[in-house]
């Protein structure tokens, strides 16, 4: 009697965790990697015209080829017939992974208290569980620059793709020491300063940069030198901007802070970006001499002056683009970086011309960022960053079907389209009283 | 005695200018647009003829009667003038947060004509906004339908006098912070939000039957009633339960539309129109039945808590579950750019051309109860028209030329740079905005009550 007991209650004990699984509904779509032919579409290279009826072979985690009757051998084959093929879409200027909820300060890690702090490192708070992630890569950007805002030098903004279960997984191979370029421009409408004010405190804001920079590039020659320094994470960051190991992302916007910043730079011998850059078309030809490349963005925003044509900030890349600088666009946002593309297609109608935007948010961004070897066209030998839509992914009226991220075949699922599938049709619909 | 003098000429010229608030009507034939009706499906070809400010004529081959302009529009596309039933452009202020109703207060009052914003809406086809009041009060103030008559002096020339009263509401986040955890009065919580409404109507409902009371009376012989007390505030209201003035709540989550729902059927209060309405897809089948529908952001969501569970399928959700359902702005950037948004519902649900550009048209005509009037090219209705080179709802489309009562305010090869009507005096270096934080206007003036806040209401968004 009793073995029988200990019998039925060990085996009711081993049915527990089936009984427990038995409750969970549905199957948890993972994204996959493995070896994927994406077979007759057209493909829209970027660098190398538009193929017709082409495929493209991916494996490892690269485009392994791109041709005609590629052998799908082993292969899992995405029938793409009537379909396009792009390069993931890169936006070159946000906060994404870096908030969940703007209103929420708890939820809030991009902005770190302190005018010096070019050791935070946006790198390691991107959250890689962020829904606004996995919102926004569904709609084929798959790479975003994320970017620590805040004092004079905030942080260092990192490269990543938009999947990954680890920010090193998602690491894009690109950071850049962030510098916000002292500003003559007001932050918004509560900005009361007076016009002296604002004059006043940009010189005093430039005069703290020389000399915060003198004291980098005196660390950088000690450091050269093999001095025994004392740890100073601040000036040890700074210093890889000074000797050219990162970039320095410079954010500025008004057009005489630009031409200051151009200024800045010379005989400097760094590598500089510009981002924002919301009056360039004011100095563009200024800029194209000083040969900086830009990001600049968002498109769709008010002009910066209230004498401005109403199209200023939509024109603005054309502009800039037209007196031989190197852009690339950014949104500066964090849960509408899916609107990427739209801010394209904006800037396109009004000046940069459909080619020049779609380079703009794909290779344009890939040279800006020194990985054009790995990203930004769809060419053998890249990393797999592709989107398959019905048609150009900067209409509103084409889907995006497919996206691939690092070989990875990326769910087309988020909680938009969840919610979407759940209350189309609710159920109980109306309740009769 | 000339003192005197001065001030009656004065007043006299003030009384002048306000009678002869007169707008302006124009005619116009526009030649072979591919005209997209919105009500009456899409014209190849087609002429529109505009004689005093009135669609006459929509056909082929229409000839212009002499002294009338004609427009030639081969390969454009024409479509009624967009309207944004969320707007706070051209209003000098927003909110009056001095308590959780303050239904008395106007936005007529403080229309601002010279606004740039104006001429920045116009040049994204949008002719009339609704002007609303903020959302930091339970029960805000009466909005303003605007038609954008840019170039006009007088506030009373941009105001749609023929356009219903409307009253703005708010549920949620920020009235219960604005009044609650800011002032520490009723409403904290969204309870306190549904008590604020049904002390209001009730009070309003006392007040309602204590005027039909004296008036019964009065007309007694020997009545000795003395009349109550007059209350804009409750008339207001009163006026409300009466069905002479549309609600425009502002709400995000479901359980608090619901409610408003349930307050709003226990009043007999069928004049409902849900604004922002983040959570509407969760209640669509209730919005449908029960309301005027919902105007929405196309995709914005997760700026707070109470939108953070929000689908940018929610338009396309609610339209397919009959509700009536507009895109708006609430901001002085996205009003630039209504038909790309509109546009959004394609990505986000594959809504049809004709449901798309009915969001931007004639639904928000519906939901501000102008929609005999205005929202679709119609004979009859009045012309506001706009033109634009490629499909309105494509995003490489450009607006080419936009018409208000048939008068041609703006044209893209006619667009001057600077179209400041007024500079200010005090002035010397034209300030330079970064960033549009100057959009997002839901809780400006909210600040001046509640200094402890330093100014962090006016980085909040909606």
């Amino acid at each position: 009697m009793n073995r029988i007991l200990k019998t039925f209650c060990a085996a009711m004990l081993a049915l527990i965790p089936v009984a427990a699984m038995a409750q969970i509904d549905g199957e948890f779509v993972k994204p996959r990697t493995g070896k994927f032919l994406l077979q007759n579409a057209t493909v829209v290279t970027v660098t190398k015209g538009t193929l017709t009826n082409t495929s493209v072979l991916v494996e490892n985690g690269k485009i392994a080829q791109v041709g005609t009757n590629l052998s799908g051998d082993g292969a899992e084959v995405i029938d793409c017939s009537g379909m396009y093929i792009y390069p993931g879409m890169i936006d070159s200027g946000t906060r994404l992974g870096l908030v969940e909820v703007s209103s929420v300060q708890e939820t809030v890690d991009y902005a770190e208290i302190g005018n010096v702090t070019p050791n935070m490192q946006a790198l390691t708070t991107v959250n890689p569980s962020s829904e606004a992630i996995g919102v926004t890569r569904v709609s084929g950007v798959t790479t975003v620059l994320t970017v620590p805002t805040g004092g004079l030098f905030p942080g260092t903004a990192a490269l990543i793709n938009l999947n990954g279960y680890t920010p090193d997984q998602m690491y894009g191979g690109f950071k850049a020491v962030v510098m916000n370029f002292p500003s003559s421009g007001r932050r918004g409408r509560f900005d009361r300063r007076s016009d002296e004010d604002v004059k006043k405190d940009a010189e005093k804001s430039l005069k703290e940069a020389n000399e915060i920079w003198e004291n980098a590039e005196k660390y950088t020659d000690l450091k050269k030198a093999g001095a025994e320094l004392q740890y100073y994470p601040e000036m040890d960051q700074l210093s890889k901007a000074v000797s050219g190991e990162l970039p320095l992302l410079i954010v500025v916007d008004a057009a005489s802070d630009i031409q200051n910043a151009i200024k800045w730079v010379e005989g400097k011998n760094i590598k500089v970006i510009f981002s924002g850059v919301a009056e360039g078309w004011r100095v563009a030809e200024e800029i194209a001499k000083a040969g900086i490349p830009v990001i600049t963005g968002p498109v769709q925003d008010l002009p910066t002056r209230q004498s401005d044509r109403y199209d200023t900030p939509y024109a603005n890349a054309g502009k800039m683009a037209k007196a031989g600088v190197k852009v690339a666009l950014r949104t500066d946002e964090e849960e509408n970086v899916r609107n990427l593309p739209f801010h394209a297609a904006f800037a396109a109608a009004y000046g940069l011309g459909k080619e020049e935007a779609l380079k703009a948010i794909t290779i344009n961004a890939a040279e800006i960022f020194g990985i054009a070897d790995q990203y930004g066209s769809v060419e053998a030998g890249k990393r797999a960053n592709l989107i398959v839509s019905t048609g150009d992914p900067l209409e509103t009226s084409s889907q995006i079907h497919h996206v691939f991220i690092d070989g990875y075949r990326i769910p087309m699922s988020n909680r938009h389209i969840r919610l979407y599938q759940e209350f189309l049709e609710r159920s109980p619909g109306l309740k009769a009283n | 005695m000339k003192k005197l003098n001065f001030i009656f000429v004065a007043l006299l010229g003030m009384g002048l200018n306000y009678s002869h608030a007169q707008t302006q009507k124009g005619s116009v034939l526009i030649k072979n647009a591919t005209v997209l009706t919105v009500t009456k499906g899409n014209l190849e070809n087609t002429d529109v003829l505009v004689q005093d400010g009135i669609i006459k004529q929509v056909g082929k081959n229409l000839a212009a009667p002499s002294g009338v302009q004609t427009i030639d529009a081969s390969g454009k596309y024409l479509m009624p003038g967009i309207i944004d039933a969320h707007s706070h452009v051209a209003l000098d202020v927003v909110n009056e947060a001095s308590s959780p109703i303050t239904a008395e207060v106007r936005m007529k009052d403080v229309v601002n004509p010279f606004e740039i914003g104006i001429y920045r809406a116009l040049a994204g086809g949008v002719t009339i906004s609704h002007a609303m009041h903020g959302s930091a009060n339970v029960i805000g103030g009466q909005n303003a339908t605007l038609k954008h008559r840019w170039g006009a002096k007088d506030p009373s020339e941009i105001i749609m006098e023929d356009a219903p009263r409307t009253i703005k509401f708010a549920l949620g986040e920020n009235p219960t912070r604005v009044h609650g955890r800011g002032n520490g009065i009723q409403p904290r919580t969204r309870m306190g939000v549904e008590a604020v409404l049904r002390n209001g109507f009730s009070e309003a409902l006392q007040y309602k039957k204590n005027w039909e009371t004296y008036n019964a009376a009065k007309t007694q012989k020997g009545n000795t009633l003395t009349p109550p007390a007059y209350n804009e505030r409750l008339q207001t209201l009163a006026d409300i339960l009466d069905g002479k003035i549309i609600i425009h709540c502002h709400s995000y989550r479901a359980d608090e539309i619901y409610m408003l729902i349930n307050v709003a059927r226990d009043f007999g209060i069928t004049k409902l129109v849900l604004q922002h309405t983040n959570e509407g897809f969760k209640v669509a089948p209730e919005i449908a039945k029960y309301t005027m529908g919902a105007s929405v952001f196309a995709d914005w969501w997760a700026y707070k808590m109470e939108v953070y569970y929000s689908t940018a399928f929610n338009a396309a959700i609610l339209q397919r579950n009959g509700a009536i359902t507009s895109i708006n702005s609430d901001s002085a950037e996205l009003i630039r750019h209504l038909y790309h948004e509109a546009a959004k519902t394609q990505r986000y649900g594959g809504l049809t051309d004709e449901e798309a550009l009915a969001m931007i048209t004639i639904n928000p005509a519906r939901q501000l109860g102008i929609d005999d009037k205005v929202g679709s090219i119609e004979v009859g209705k009045q012309a506001d028209l706009v033109i634009f080179e490629g499909h309105p709802l494509s995003s490489y489309t450009v607006p080419q030329m936009t018409f208000v009562d048939g008068v041609k305010y703006f044209d893209i090869k006619a667009d001057p740079d600077d179209q400041r009507q007024v500079v200010s005096a005090t002035e010397m270096v034209e300030p330079i905005f970064l960033r549009t934080e100057e959009d997002h206007r839901c809780l400006q003036d909210v600040d001046a009550y509640f200094e402890a806040f330093q100014g962090a209401f006016l980085e909040e968004k909606h």
